[in-house]
């Protein structure tokens, strides 16, 4: 089984605030990790290589420092690692990122199976992973939450769709994005984390993937955010103070008063 | 579609973009130097005490002009079409009113000619209905081919889709199919002055709102979130018109075969209830449950939780209400031991009256409730309960 991994850095906290005085977001040191959800994504294609035998390849697009993002994946056991890196490629929006990966995924050649994380901390669209798949022109499950087998060209898995529970089967090669219910991520190991440092990462740039500059960064990007702002939902309300029963009385009159129950 | 530049006349270095970008990808060297990290988020934008920065858009060359209505994505499980599809077709209402165009809606099934006549009467003024067994249960590749041919065809300005996992699957699939823009999630829809769509969705887990703009290329899409948009009213006068439409001439290909597909034996369902009473860590332990059921019982409701009491295990995810859990909009919300991080905030801020019981007066739940209650909630609850069953 060949294996593709796509990974994102991401922030390590999305505790982001707003000062409300000056209307500047707080920021206190924002050290970057490994995309948690990708965790799952991760562990799940290890299992499948021990497993079924083949490789991993871990897929990350982003600033240079994203590599640490490929070598924390490779600190897991994964085999290789691509990062997919170029000025160029700023500002993508998950249209854009989606082009650029199945671009890359394209160039490595033949796979069986892509496995996604559900979605990031940070952009949290879940968007990147079924855009994927239908770029490269292969089916994909969203929200797999059991991988029940691979053999014959085929995968069975099992997830919840909104009120259903389902089992469906897909022609290999596949995309599927995985829940944290699938697995129970692993720490890196000694050796993983040696393999880790050696690990030489090879750059792709737009060069390299021959990509069509109109597809990739702020370009190839229709949508991008015009304003940000801070939520406000104050409403002001009403204290019911006095001893818990009295409390619990003042209560249950303004609900009446208002038809609630 | 637009770029983002560092006017130097105007910069002092005075280093606050670099402190306020979220992705950390500005430095300041002799010059501000903004990294290829930039999603063009625009906070900096707004942070330069200057007004040093600016996203330029570049104007699209692309003719827009043939683009006109506002499809919605009638989704259906079991014959009987999502909820959520009512609410959509609220905002779509809106929105094509507020444009002078049609709300149009797309129902995929099999015996779906009731379904169909029904969303008619919710204020559509068109309903295309593909009913044919091969719709019957959600695909992907079909459904992505239909509703891609479907847009080909008609052209709609905006195209909006309920954010639920079938929702979420197929509409990136259709965007990149489509290439067009695709914003997830969305929690307010709007039409600026130049008639396009300003899509407003939570970012960095609800901390800030951003607002997103696909003025490039169309049909402008959206997820939107359910239980956040006002329900289309019912109006038998003033139905839309039913227009059926086949599948022949589609290239419909199955990759994926559906084994199994079974309902889930739901407890009443978390988005469907009027009323939610919710605990979070402040019960202090698992068993606090109990009393919030006991709560919630006395009152007919149902029961809802903080994401950190589902992380530890205390009960299980489908009771998580949040960012990550669901976003609910019962008539009254009762937060029992929850303090209010933002994420639980952005998933029941918008239900119609809210009651906080928490023993410290800063929590933030606070802010939110209509009804403020500071005290031991294994105190009051008791009580509450105790009056409600004198009645």
């Amino acid at each position: 089984m060949e294996l593709i991994v796509p990974v994102k850095q991401v922030p390590e906290t999305t505790e982001v605030e707003i000062d409300p005085s000056t209307g500047n977001l707080i920021r206190e040191g924002v050290k970057a990790t490994l995309n948690p959800f990708d965790a799952y994504a991760v562990e799940e294609a290890l299992r499948i290589r021990d497993s079924h035998g083949g490789s991993i390849t871990v897929l990350s697009m982003g600033p240079p420092q994203a590599e640490s993002a490929i070598r924390d994946a490779i600190a897991l056991g994964c085999d290789r690692g691509i990062l997919l890196s170029d000025p160029a490629f700023a500002g993508s929006d998950t249209l854009a990122t989606s082009y650029t990966l199945a671009t890359a995924i394209r160039g490595i050649g033949s796979f069986d199976l892509i496995i996604c994380g559900i979605k990031t901390t940070d952009g949290d669209t879940g968007q990147v992973g079924p855009g994927i798949a239908e770029e490269i022109g292969i089916p994909h499950i969203s929200y797999v939450k059991r991988i029940d087998k691979i053999e014959d060209g085929h995968i069975t898995v099992s997830r919840t769709l909104d009120d259903l529970d389902q089992r469906l089967r897909s022609t290999l090669p596949c995309l599927i994005t995985v829940t944290k219910e699938i697995n129970e991520p692993r720490l890196p190991s000694f050796k993983g984390k040696m393999a880790s440092r050696k690990a030489e990462i090879p750059v792709w740039d737009s060069g390299t993937l021959d990509v069509d500059p109109c597809r990739v960064g702020s370009e190839g990007s229709p949508t991008w955010v015009v304003k940000v702002f801070h939520p406000s939902s104050e409403r002001g309300g009403v204290e019911l103070g006095g001893t818990p029963r009295e409390q619990a009385g003042a209560l249950l009159d303004c609900l009446r008063q208002r038809k609630l129950i | 579609m637009a770029e983002i530049k560092v006017i130097a006349d105007r910069c002092t270095l005075c280093g606050v973009c670099v402190d306020s970008c979220p992705q950390g990808c500005i430095s300041l060297e002799d010059e501000v130097i903004i990294g290829e990290g930039c999603t063009l988020c625009g906070i900096c934008v707004d942070a330069c005490p200057s007004d040093a920065i600016e996203i330029v858009r570049k104007r699209s060359e692309i003719d827009l002009s043939g683009y006109e209505g506002v499809l919605v994505f009638g989704e259906q499980v079991d014959g009987e079409v999502s909820p959520v599809v009512y609410e959509l077709l609220g905002k779509g209402r809106e929105l094509a009113d507020k444009l002078g165009e049609d709300l149009i809606c797309a129902v995929l099934g099999s015996e779906m000619e009731e379904e169909a006549a029904e969303v008619a009467c919710h204020g559509a003024e068109l309903v295309y209905l593909y009913d044919d067994p091969l719709l019957r249960e959600f695909r992907d590749d079909t459904y992505t081919e239909v509703l891609s041919d479907l847009v080909r065809d008609i052209k709609p300005s905006i195209f909006l889709l309920g954010a639920t996992n079938m929702g979420r699957s197929l509409a990136p699939r259709l965007a990149v199919r489509l290439k067009t823009g695709l914003t997830a999630d969305c929690t307010s829809l709007d039409i600026d002055g130049d008639g396009n769509l300003l899509q407003t969705r939570p970012a960095f887990g609800g901390n800030i709102m951003a607002t997103i703009l696909c003025e490039g290329s169309r049909p402008q899409m959206s997820t939107v979130r359910y239980e956040v948009m006002e329900k289309a009213k019912r109006d038998e006068s003033n139905r839309g018109e039913v227009v059926r439409r086949g599948i022949e001439n589609l290239p419909v290909q199955d990759r994926v075969e559906i084994l199994q597909s079974r309902r889930t034996a739901g407890e009443s369902r978390l988005t469907e209830a009027d009323i939610i009473v919710s605990g979070g860590k402040g019960l202090g332990e698992p068993e606090g449950f109990q009393l919030i059921r006991e709560l919630a019982d006395a009152l007919g409701g149902t029961v809802g939780a903080s994401r950190l009491t589902v992380d530890d295990g205390w009960i299980p995810y489908r009771h998580q209400v949040g960012l990550s859990g669901k976003t609910v909009r019962p008539k009254l919300y009762i937060a029992c031991g929850i303090s209010g991080a933002v994420q639980h905030l952005a998933g029941m801020q918008t239900s119609d009256i809210i009651v906080a019981i928490n023993k410290d007066p800063e929590a933030p739940i606070f802010k939110v409730a209509d009804y403020k209650i500071v005290g031991d909630l294994y105190e009051v609850i008791p009580e509450i309960i105790r009056a409600l069953k004198e009645d």
